[in-house]
């Protein structure tokens, strides 16, 4: 494993406000890293300690062997991708990307050609002569991207990136954010508050609540083996339902709430649980209702649709079950013979002990 | 309705004479007093022949371009101070600085004079009412940096640095250029300020007055009254065409940061 950035036991305060709390972690060369939370939990302050915007209160951070503690931003192999941007208005956008190359010693046509380059990777060429002010929001992050890579950092850093864009333009630069990754080959460090976001884009992601990681995991473990119940409703949709251990061991016996006795291997456990009374989450996808006709063999409990929202590809429904605290979330397909139900229906709704993750509390 | 003719009366009664400065400034006449006798630019004529007045004007000058030149640097130090997150006595030193907006000029100048005389033993001369005069112009200057600075987005700077300038370095390439025309505003809104400040003037200049000094003293000529009003007409056109471009460069640098107007001198 080819480790470029530690962090060990990062701690930062502003005056008495913890704002990280111990981090440790470890990110490789050429990876690409989301840091994952709510807004305020500490993934900017995380991330300007490591481009040496904040000096951590505690703790050591090293990138590439070489240990960071008063170098300053200027001397980081690091560069940022900030979250307005920060594309200096009285410059055109090839002053804009060429400004990081000012010290190097090339010469000026090399710089001029390295520009272009740079512009052509994120496509944008032909655009060296405009005014940086009169770029669209998606033209301006193309030219910060620009003009942080065009520097071959070992890490990019990027704050935010693509919350001031809109839905469309969003999804099309996550594809081009992970297709540019690939090509450069350089570690990115993305921050967002934004799930479907991390889970898209990263090869592994930190979630972090109030300063501290929840859970660090690639995309597929987070989703299907959260360790905790934030983590687990945190990330995507969740239902969360009472449960009691009645025995442990490889196979780990459950009494879930509402849907019965079943017995499932321990690695869907991934916190760890004691004995006694821990809570039972099931993702909605992994839930279908049975309509008139199907059979299963899988486990079936009946129910009765509570609501009813309807996506156009999907439909989710909620299902109220006897014993069950709060009404199922249940997510379905809307494929050819599944008429969309109405509120009031009864049903039968089919789940798997396969699909339950066991979480602590 | 009311409202909006007293407003208008006030104005007239505020303004007019400024607009009688010149009317009688090309008049033919040397009292001021309606009817009007003709046409004339002798008082103007007048003013080039007069050295006394062209070393008033000297002094005038030096005074208004060293006190804006060094209020104004004064003044981007203390903006961009005031732009830090905090730093210990930030709330005391920025309200110590924007005091002499509230002090009155007479006791500035009294004090002052009081030491620089009696304390320090030291003559009086430019160097005094410069001083002086850098006081009263800080929070002009100020108010103007701060307007450009807070415009600024605070990641612009470190952007800078993170593509691998230092603190200056981020500082003259970035910042400076993005507040150029509040600097410009402020040096002369500071450059008016100065050149006819009158009470400091008066009690600290030395042997050599300055132009709105030199002024008052011809007051005591009744003959000379015309060419006080010719001198007057320069200096209001003077002002405007300043004041007008320093509101200029200020309004340009809120559109240049994208911002919404909040306010000015103007
Ligand atoms: N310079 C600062 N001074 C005081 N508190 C700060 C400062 N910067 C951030 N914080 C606080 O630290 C917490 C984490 O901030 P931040 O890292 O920006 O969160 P995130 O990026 O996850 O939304 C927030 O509660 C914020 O108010
Ligand atoms: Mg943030």
């Amino acid at each position: 494993m080819n480790e470029l950035i530690r962090l060990r036991g990062i701690h930062k305060f502003y005056g008495d406000f913890h704002a990280l709390k111990g981090i440790n972690l470890t990110i490789r060369k050429g990876e690409f890293f989301s840091l994952l939370g709510p807004s305020g939990c500490g993934k900017t302050t995380l991330l300007r300690t490591i481009a040496g915007f904040e000096d951590p209160t505690e703790g050591t951070l090293s990138i590439d062997g070489r240990d960071m503690r008063r170098v300053p931003a200027n001397e980081r192999p690091t560069n940022m991708v900030f979250q307005s941007y920060a594309i200096f208005p009285h410059l055109s956008v090839a002053e804009n990307v060429g400004f990081g190359l000012r010290k190097d010693p090339r010469s000026k046509d090399e710089k001029t050609r390295a520009v272009g380059r740079a512009l052509e990777m994120v496509g944008l060429a032909g655009y060296g002569t405009r005014r940086a002010t009169a770029l669209s929001g998606g033209q301006r992050q193309r030219v910060a991207l620009a003009r942080a890579l065009i520097l071959e950092p070992k890490v990019l850093l990027l704050d935010e990136p693509l919350s001031a864009l809109d839905k469309k333009m969003r999804e099309q630069m996550q594809v081009e954010l992970i297709r540019l990754q690939r090509h450069v080959g350089i570690t990115f460090i993305l921050v967002t508050h934004d799930q479907e976001e991390a889970l898209v884009m990263s090869d592994r992601i930190a979630v972090m609540f109030e300063g501290e990681i929840g859970q660090l995991a690639d995309p597929e473990t987070l989703y299907r083996r959260p360790v905790s119940k934030k983590v687990a409703s945190f990330i995507g949709m969740m239902n969360f339902l009472d449960g009691r251990v009645t025995a442990e061991g490889p196979s780990i016996a459950v009494e879930v709430a509402g849907l019965g006795r079943c017995e499932v291997p321990a690695e869907q456990a991934p916190g760890g649980i004691s004995a006694g009374a821990i809570t039972v989450g099931i993702r909605p996808e992994t839930l279908a209702i049975l309509y008139e006709g199907e059979t299963t063999d899988r486990r079936v409990v009946d129910g009765v649709v509570d609501e009813v929202v309807y996506y156009g590809d999907m439909t989710y429904y909620d299902v109220r079950v006897d014993g069950v605290e709060k009404p199922l979330t249940i997510s379905m397909k809307n494929l050819i013979g599944r008429p969309v139900l109405d509120v009031g229906a009864a049903t039968r709704v089919v789940w798997d002990a396969r699909s339950l993750v066991l979480l602590a509390g | 309705m009311t409202l909006r003719f007293y407003a208008v009366a006030y104005l007239i009664f505020l303004y007019a004479p400024i607009a009688l400065l010149p009317i009688f400034a090309f008049n033919d006449g040397t009292i001021i007093a309606f009817p009007l006798q003709g046409f004339t630019t002798q008082w103007f004529g007048e003013l080039r022949t007069t050295p006394a007045l062209h070393e008033a004007v000297k002094n005038s000058l030096i005074i208004a371009v060293s006190s804006a030149v060094i209020a104004t640097l004064l003044g981007i130090c203390a903006a961009r101070a005031g732009q830090m997150e905090t730093f210990p006595g930030k709330g005391g030193v920025i309200g110590f600085i924007m005091l002499p907006l509230v002090l009155p000029e007479i006791i500035v100048a009294v004090s002052l004079l009081v030491v620089i005389v009696r304390v320090m033993g030291l003559p009086l001369g430019n160097w005094t009412i410069i001083l002086a005069h850098v006081l009263i112009c800080m929070p002009f200057c100020i108010a103007v940096l701060n307007g450009a600075f807070a415009g600024l987005d605070k990641s612009m700077e470190e952007a800078a640095m993170d593509l691998g300038q230092s603190r200056w370095g981020a500082f003259r390439l970035v910042t400076l250029p993005l507040i150029a025309p509040g600097i410009v505003s402020s040096l002369l809104i500071s450059f008016t300020i100065s050149l006819d400040e009158f009470i400091i003037a008066f009690f600290l200049s030395g042997n050599s007055p300055t132009m709105p000094v030199y002024i008052w003293g011809l007051l005591r000529f009744p003959e000379k009254l015309p060419v006080v009003m010719a001198l007057g007409t320069i200096l209001v056109a003077l002002s405007i065409v300043l004041l007008t471009i320093a509101e200029t460069m200020r309004r340009r640098g809120l559109r240049r940061a994208g911002l919404k107007d909040t306010g000015g001198f103007l």
